[in-house]
């Protein structure tokens, strides 16, 4: 616990020797390029392609965030970050801005020196059923046999989950990950379970991907958000309202191929004021007032980056479930744009 | 008076079924009961381990086809590495400029093979591997004429190789400079010497990388910028250095003290004496171990995964969760773990020439 308390002041220290330099968002001006945190590689959120460009979700907002400073898609350096270092990466000042899977945790947020943006895409526990058992709601699965893997918080969630239902739920447990698919796979349970985004990822390995169903339902909270140096604020606004304005976009039904349409005929007062018709909402945190019109036009809005990299046309083929707009039944919610 | 000499008949040829392959299986192989037994069961046992595997890698792969051809095969599926191929040669290098890591390559394999095979003296040889990591670096980096391509973007074999080659042409004379220094008569030289040696072999190579990368910019001052590659590259060599300091210095303390003597009774200097007869004899005494680290510092570089450089197994890796080809990270393994092992084979078997090369001159 010592070492663990030296270990955190010491990264408050490189912290605090980095943040004595200018803001984050001089930093990057002056450096002409941001450097984006991302994975080593997970499906649809962040890997590289054939020809070693990152793509995926988190890819995405890494562009996006450039585009706004820059209006260049092209100005991000992508730092692929061990799951161990996404949070030393970012106090420490190796990446501006982690946009890695990361689940918001009230630890994580007040004691590691670290502040979430907000949320790009809300995962969570959830199951992979065969299409042929007609199940689409989770609560159907009384006694199911379910594959999980052992003494993970993924086998408690379903614990609690069956207790809270009153499900008889017979967990079948594997000690690892690809153990606990191929038994799925080799019909020795109804349901597997683990997060959504896993899920999906697995689904595509199987022999025929459409007999699969994933439920939409999910247990558990996996929140994942973006995260920048805890104290600049100034930085943090900045990402957050990138996001923001990717979300409002896709409410406002501002498309890549429309924004330059929307911007020259819209009577939308909010469309006007996100695509910097009118207002000065770019300067209020350091950017152009065409800074949005810039992200969207080269890199579409919140539902066009969802579908590119995780959506129908991908082999994942994932729902929007809880990452749609509440109009469509999501969660997915920007605060107002003015 | 003729002598009769005595003429020995032929030989007659053994009788059926004692000679050749047959006698040989029989007589290893089916001598008794017991011996039978064991071999029909060591021959099952062998079938039962290489038939899958053999299914496996060849009769149920997949070489030509997509994720959907090998997702419904059974066996490995070799098109999905054969799709990703320049992705693990060259990482994110730019596509339309990947001629110059190539010609980079070849150069590579041509001044190894120069090596190998002895075609120049080796005088020329420093001169050839100095000129090759230069222009490498010119072909790989860009400037001077050619478009520049920031370290960010290297990757995959070729920032493995990269790392590997530059590693091992600077640490092994920085390990011999070590080595002499720790040996040095001024108690200075000999001190540093040391304090470098045994503080950098009293630090684990991953902790070297990361301190390095996190550590080293905050101590450099504000207009200095190191790209990640070069930082990491002082690491490796610093760390290799450490080693090979010691495994010369093994090589150094085998001398007999007359060579010294004898050197310096021919009235050579100190750099005479180690240059001209400490050192070859001590090179050639500890060659069998520096090959070795060479080997482990070859494979050590798949550490700069943990600063986020993508090397060819991290590539290797990351290429396995392309969405479009999701669940073939075996045969990414296989594939790297089969490059690799040519690779140091390779520097094997030419430690192994070295040797013998060696042991020829000596006797």
């Amino acid at each position: 616990m010592k070492f663990k308390n030296l270990f955190m002041a010491g990264t408050f220290l490189a912290a605090s020797v980095a943040s004595s330099f200018a803001g984050t968002l001089e930093d990057v001006k002056a450096r002409g390029i941001l450097n984006c945190g991302v994975s080593e590689g997970v499906p649809g959120f962040s890997n590289p392609d054939a020809s070693g460009n990152w793509a995926g979700l988190d890819s995405d907002i890494c562009r996006a965030v450039a585009t706004a400073i820059f209006n260049d898609a092209n100005k991000v350096n992508f730092v692929p970050l061990a799951s161990k270092q996404k949070i030393l990466a970012v106090v420490t000042g190796q990446v501006d801005l982690t946009s890695r899977t990361t689940t918001w945790t009230m630890k994580r947020d007040t004691k590691e020196g670290v502040d979430f943006t907000t949320i790009v895409f809300y995962d969570g526990q959830s199951f992979m059923v065969r299409k042929s058992t007609g199940i689409a709601d989770a609560k159907q699965l009384n006694g199911a046999s379910i594959c999980v893997t052992a003494g993970t918080t993924t086998e408690l969630n379903l614990t609690d989950f069956a207790a809270s239902n009153n499900l008889k739920i017979e967990a079948v447990v594997f000690e690892g990950k690809k153990e606990a698919v191929n038994a799925y796979k080799a019909g020795r349970c109804d349901a597997l379970t683990t997060d959504t985004s896993q899920l999906t990822a697995f689904r595509t390995t199987m022999k025929d991907p459409a007999e699969h169903v994933i439920l939409t339902k999910l247990i558990s909270k996996e929140p994942l958000s973006p995260l920048v140096r805890h104290g600049d604020n100034k930085w943090k606004d900045l990402v957050t309202w990138v996001i923001n304005g990717l979300i409002t976009a896709e409410e406002l039904g501002v498309t890549q191929a429309n924004a330059v349409d929307m911007l020259k005929s819209s009577k939308n007062p909010t469309v006007q004021r996100l695509l910097g018709g009118s207002g000065d909402f770019g300067p209020y945190i350091g950017l152009e007032k065409d800074w949005m019109f810039n992200v969207i036009s080269k890199l579409g809005n919140y539902s066009e980056i969802y579908e590119r990299n995780l959506g129908k046309s991908t082999p994942l083929k994932m729902e929007r479930g809880a990452n749609a707009l509440p109009r469509d039944g999501g969660l997915l919610y920007a605060p107002a744009f003015r | 008076m003729t002598l009769s000499v005595f003429q020995p008949a032929p030989d007659l040829p053994p009788p059926p079924g004692q000679t050749g392959l047959w006698r040989f299986v029989r007589e290893h192989f089916f001598k008794d009961a017991t011996s039978s037994v064991l071999t029909v069961l060591g021959l099952l046992f062998i079938y039962s381990i290489a038939e899958p595997l053999f299914s496996w890698f060849f009769l149920d792969a997949v070489f030509v086809g997509d994720a959907k051809t090998c997702n419904q095969a059974d066996g490995a599926c070799w098109a999905f590495v054969g799709s990703q191929v320049k992705l693990f040669l060259f990482g994110p290098f730019p596509r339309d400029i990947l001629w110059r890591p190539s010609l980079a390559g070849g150069l590579l394999a041509a001044v190894f093979a120069v090596t190998a095979l002895r075609l120049v003296s080796v005088r020329y040889m420093v001169l050839l591997w100095c000129a090759l990591v230069l222009v490498s670096y010119w072909l790989i980096g860009g400037g001077y004429g050619l478009q520049p391509v920031p370290s960010t973007k290297w990757g995959g074999l070729m920032l493995t190789l990269l790392l590997a080659v530059v590693g091992i042409l600077f640490s092994v004379p920085i390990g011999i400079m070590l080595a002499l220094g720790r040996r040095s008569k001024f108690g200075t030289i000999s001190f540093l010497s040391t304090a470098i040696i045994e503080g950098t072999r009293g630090i684990p190579l991953i902790t070297i990388i990361f301190m390095a990368t996190i550590l080293l910019p905050l101590f450099l001052s504000d207009g200095v910028q190191l790209g990640t590659v070069f930082r990491v590259q002082i690491g490796i060599i610093l760390f290799s250095s450490a080693y090979i300091a010691e495994v010369v210095r093994g090589g150094l303390q085998s001398i007999n003290r007359g060579q010294h003597e004898a050197a310096n009774a021919l009235g050579l200097s100190y750099w005479q004496t180690t240059g001209l007869v400490i050192l070859p004899q001590a090179l050639a005494k500890v060659l069998s171990p520096l090959i070795g680290r060479c080997i482990a510092l070859l494979k050590d570089t798949t550490l700069v995964i943990v600063i986020g450089l993508l090397d060819f197994l991290g590539i290797a890796k990351a290429a396995a969760q392309n969405p479009e080809w999701l669940g073939f990270e075996a045969e990414a393994l296989v594939f790297t773990a089969a490059v690799f092992w040519v690779m140091c084979f390779g520097l094997s078997r030419y430690g192994r020439s070295l040797e013998k090369t060696g042991a020829e001159k000596n006797h």
